[in-house]
């Protein structure tokens, strides 16, 4: 900063008897401002919100109670793949949508991963449906369809989770749907024959 | 010390231009995380906060809205509020109290409403529109009168069960909303995956 020369250099010399007047520094300390300058600053920085929130949009299937049973569309078999979310964090999944009630759908039962997870279920079934579609078993139309079935263990966590993965995965039509009893039945069964869990 | 004044300084200019005050919450909430981009819009969003025991809070961004909503709920819950209760609700950040006490709360002093608000109980809900007890249902559908222009934000803990979540998103659906969004903190996007080749090509 700019400091004022107060220091009587050079000058005419003072004859004997001239009393010199008291110089006072014009310094001044600073201390007590940048203190109360880096409070102000501790403030604000606990204070701020900087990073916005993110959101996630859905949009849930228009649901109408007196929509015709005709009028809803129904899933192919062979492009879909239910996803069940249970407690600590459990996935389990089968092939197709389990409408059969003759035959049980096989639960397997794995986790949120990136490698050997859900994650890798999701593109095999992806590349699957490509595969049929290439075939001509499947028209363009068809898409792999994700069925969510998140159970009352489940935690909202879980939820954001499988509904990340379809982002991340680029899956172009899944959707949220209430759990049924058998299938609460079928992860209980699973759950007993391997109490490991999938991990 | 010149110079680390100025940069004190500095810094503090920064701040003071960049901040904006956090809103108040009524309770700490940890969201989980995913990969979507999109923010927060700044204005008209209803704000329905989930906290890890399932208790519903329910707040609206607006000032003005919240003293027109209020008077939509007094008048179709006959809850008899006065002026005065009219206008501490349209100064409250957030509420998550049944409608029963709702007239006590609002009559009470800042102290007392901050204890009934950790106590709270949060809204009541239900999985359909149509029952009684659906508290939030009457919230939703009074908000969206007052501004059918609002968003719909859930912002729910990580650990929070599923049915009290699932339970908002059947009001939701009872109302014909079927689009809303779930507020999450930002990941990075794993590479490898579908949605980390749109990224780069998007860049690229």
């Amino acid at each position: 900063m700019a400091e004022m020369d107060t220091s009587s250099s050079g000058g005419h010399k003072k004859g004997p008897g001239v009393k010199k007047g008291k110089k006072l520094s014009t310094r001044i300390d600073l201390t007590p401002m940048v203190d109360l300058g880096f409070l102000l600053i501790t403030f604000f920085m606990f204070t701020t919100t900087l990073a916005k929130p993110k959101t996630m949009e859905i949009n849930m299937p228009y649901k109408d109670p007196n929509m015709k049973i005709e009028e809803q569309n129904k899933i192919k078999n062979s492009v879909a793949l239910t996803i069940l979310l249970s407690k600590n964090h459990r996935v389990y999944y089968y092939e197709g949508i389990g409408d059969d009630p003759t035959h049980a759908p096989e639960l397997k039962a794995t986790h949120f991963a990136a490698k050997n997870g859900i994650r890798d279920e999701i593109i095999a079934k992806q590349k699957s449906v490509e595969d049929l579609k290439r075939s001509g078993a499947l028209t363009a139309k068809d898409f792999a369809t994700i069925l969510i079935k998140p159970d009352t263990t489940s935690t909202y966590s879980d939820l954001v989770n499988i509904l990340d993965e379809m982002n991340i995965n680029d899956v172009k039509v899944y959707a949220i749907i209430d759990i049924s009893d058998i299938e609460q039945g079928f992860i209980k069964a699973t759950e007993e024959a391997n109490p490991g869990g999938g991990k | 010390m010149t110079a680390m004044c100025d940069v004190a300084f500095l810094l503090l200019t920064f701040f003071m231009l960049a901040t904006k005050f956090k809103p108040e919450e009524p309770v700490v909430v940890k969201t989980p995380s995913s990969i979507s981009e999109i923010p927060l819009p700044d204005k008209d969003i209803m704000l329905l906060t989930v906290d890890t025991k399932g208790r519903i809070f329910f707040a609206i961004d607006n000032g003005k809205m919240r003293a027109s909503l209020i008077d939509d709920v007094n008048s179709e819950k006959s809850l008899n509020l006065t002026p005065e209760e009219k206008k501490a609700f349209s100064l409250d950040a957030s509420i998550g109290i049944p409608f029963n006490q709702l007239k006590s709360y609002l009559a009470s002093t800042p102290d007392q409403k901050k204890v009934m608000e950790t106590n709270a109980p949060g809204i009541p809900v239900d999985t359909s529109v149509l029952s009684p007890n659906n508290e939030l249902a009457t919230w939703i559908k009074s908000a969206r009168n007052t501004n059918p222009q609002l968003r719909i934000c859930i912002k729910a803990d990580g650990d929070a069960s599923y049915p009290n979540v699932q339970k908002i998103i059947k009001t939701l659906e009872g109302w014909h909303l079927f689009k809303f969004n779930l507020i999450t903190n930002l990941k990075a996007v794993p590479p490898g995956t579908a949605a980390f080749a749109a990224k780069n090509e998007k860049k690229g």
